[in-house]
């Protein structure tokens, strides 16, 4: 008994020494504390994750945990004000601006994985999204066997382009692969008939589907062709930063927020439309939340 | 810098065990290596640079000789108005937005054109907006010729056809191929407009090879270096048109401006 809360003991104070300590070496602290501001890297149309409301204003589930992340690093800075700089960014230009400083810390739908963990650091794990595929709802396609030889949507610059060029691969058997500019224009490739499915993260794909003319039309199908876990992406040579980022996403877990925090975004009517997106809360991402990791993908498919 | 990426296979990042010998026919590599997917899309480049060239050029070509038909008869005047607003409708839009309006607005409205495939599409788009500015060059080379050449022409009892035929033409298409060689070296630089309707070309490849490899300073390299190759290909051929077809004495004289 008194050896456990002694060793409790030891472990505050270290936490509060790597704290203090922490003041002084991040440079991402440091910019805050000099400027007053930082730099958020937001998506435009990843709904309900990380998208606009309009005017130049952004919102959504990795959005609101970020503000929240903010907010607490603030405090412990014993900063009374912190404006937040939204920075729009792409599957293409995430990375290098998260590596070359200009955003400090991107709140998107970045896939964790090896070959990004070589560039930039990731938080831990609050959203472990699967890939599924999205058809019309009148398709009667419900697996991804049906889709050989038929013409499969996705967007240039994903990962998922290389997953299904690995599934064709594995699976001898051949897609008539289209590529959209981003997810709205991928998404209208399935909408207009040019594809005939839509491969994607199933965030995205009940985001898009919720956002269209008639959602009813569409229905997200089949198996989960991948598993990966999407994090908030800091500065790589900055540790502390990303510890302090860790200690405010485990407060946030601690205190139980993320049920509410997965209704507002996922199961409830979202700006701008008052549209729902519909997703459950799936089992994978309930165990993120349980075990807080930054593991990286290569982890979850690992069979 | 680790150009090694290259040799990588596109589905597991080992690399590969033919790199450079299945360019050129030799090995076949089980899976494709970045440097044999950069191969395809450079392919998908030429080609709709190349379609591209052809509809903008035949086109171009009409379209400017039409706009300097003499005015006498009304059949002629019609024409010039036709190729008039051919040249302001199509280059008084951006490339990107008449792409997407060849791919996704058209189809809906006439739907045999849903089957078209989309290189077919964008090379239409870059074709009709390029000819636009071809058929001003061709005007412009036209319109600079001594008008005692088209009087001689018709008093040797040449129709308007034959004296365009044989006396404008040939004279004004040969003023014109410096400008020319602008054009067609552009097609090769605006064909990257094509990545936007699903075309896979280099600027696709560009922008999902540097994601899956987290390597965009040797992708981006590779890939600029081979459009200013090609660009600059196409201006090498250009100058070789230039100078074979140049009549010694006549319209160009000094031979060290010649492609430069």
């Amino acid at each position: 008994m008194k050896s456990k809360s002694l060793m409790r003991a030891g472990l505050v104070a270290g936490l509060l020494m790597g704290a203090l300590s922490a003041h002084a070496s991040s440079p991402t602290m440091d910019k805050m504390k000099s400027t007053g501001a930082i730099t958020m890297g937001v998506r435009e149309s990843s709904i309900p994750m990380s998208y606009t409301t309009g005017d130049s204003r952004f919102d959504g589930y990795h959005v609101e945990i970020c503000r929240m992340i903010l907010s607490d690093i603030k405090d412990k800075l014993g900063m009374s004000t912190l404006r937040i700089n939204y920075q729009p960014v792409t599957s293409q230009n995430r990375v290098p601006l998260v590596q070359n400083g200009t955003v400090d810390i991107e709140c998107g739908t970045t896939t964790n994985n090896a070959s990004r963990a070589k560039d930039v650091g990731f938080a831990n794990t609050l959203y472990v999204e699967e890939v599924r595929i999205a058809v019309k709802a009148n398709s009667g396609i419900t697996s991804i066997s049906q889709l050989a030889g038929k013409k499969v949507a996705t967007t240039t610059g994903t990962t998922s382009v290389q997953l299904l060029r690995k599934h064709e691969k594995a699976n001898g058997v051949n897609f008539d692969e289209v590529f959209g500019k981003d997810h709205a224009d991928s998404f209208l490739l399935l909408e207009s008939g040019r594809a005939d499915a839509f491969v994607m993260d199933g965030s995205i794909l009940a985001g898009n589907i919720a956002n269209s003319k008639n959602p009813k039309d569409y229905k997200i199908v089949g198996e989960v062709l991948s598993t990966e876990p999407i994090a908030i992406m800091v500065p790589k040579n900055d540790p502390e930063f990303k510890a302090a980022v860790n200690a405010a996403i485990a407060k946030i877990v601690a205190n139980g927020k993320m049920p509410g925090l997965w209704n507002k975004w996922f199961l409830a009517p979202i700006p701008p439309k008052n549209s729902i997106v519909g997703l459950e809360l799936s089992p994978a991402t309930k165990n993120a939340w349980a075990n807080l990791n930054d593991k990286p993908a290569e982890d979850y498919n690992k069979k | 810098m680790d150009l090694g990426i290259f040799c990588k296979s596109t589905l597991d990042g080992e690399v590969v065990d033919h790199c450079f010998s299945a360019l050129l026919g030799i090995g076949q590599n089980a899976d494709p290596s970045y440097l044999d997917w950069l191969m395809k899309a450079w392919g998908w480049t030429l080609a709709v640079a190349g379609l591209s060239l052809v509809i903008a050029l035949s086109l171009g070509a009409v379209m400017g000789t039409l706009r300097t038909l003499p005015s006498e008869i009304a059949l002629n005047r019609f024409l010039t108005r036709l190729a008039t607003a051919w040249v302001e409708l199509f280059r008084n839009i951006p490339i990107l937005v008449q792409v997407f309006l060849w791919y996704h607005v058209i189809p809906a409205l006439i739907p045999p054109l849903k089957a078209f495939p989309s290189y077919l599409l964008v090379s239409i788009a870059l074709g009709f907006f390029t000819s636009a500015r071809i058929a001003e060059q061709v005007r412009a080379g036209i319109q600079s010729l001594p008008s005692g050449q088209k009087a001689a022409a018709t008093a040797l009892g040449l129709t308007t056809f034959q004296s365009y035929r044989y006396i404008i033409l040939p004279m004004a298409l040969r003023i014109v191929i410096p400008p020319l060689t602008s054009e067609c070296m552009n097609l090769i630089k605006n064909s990257s407009v094509a990545f936007a309707v699903s075309v896979p070309e280099l600027t696709l490849f560009a922008m999902q090879a540097q994601e899956e490899t987290s390597r965009g300073v040797e992708i981006y390299l590779a890939v600029t270096l081979l459009y200013a190759f090609s660009a600059f290909a196409v201006n090498r051929v250009m100058a070789l048109i230039e100078k074979r077809s140049r009549i010694p004495g006549f319209i160009v004289a000094n031979t060290e401006a010649v492609a430069h």
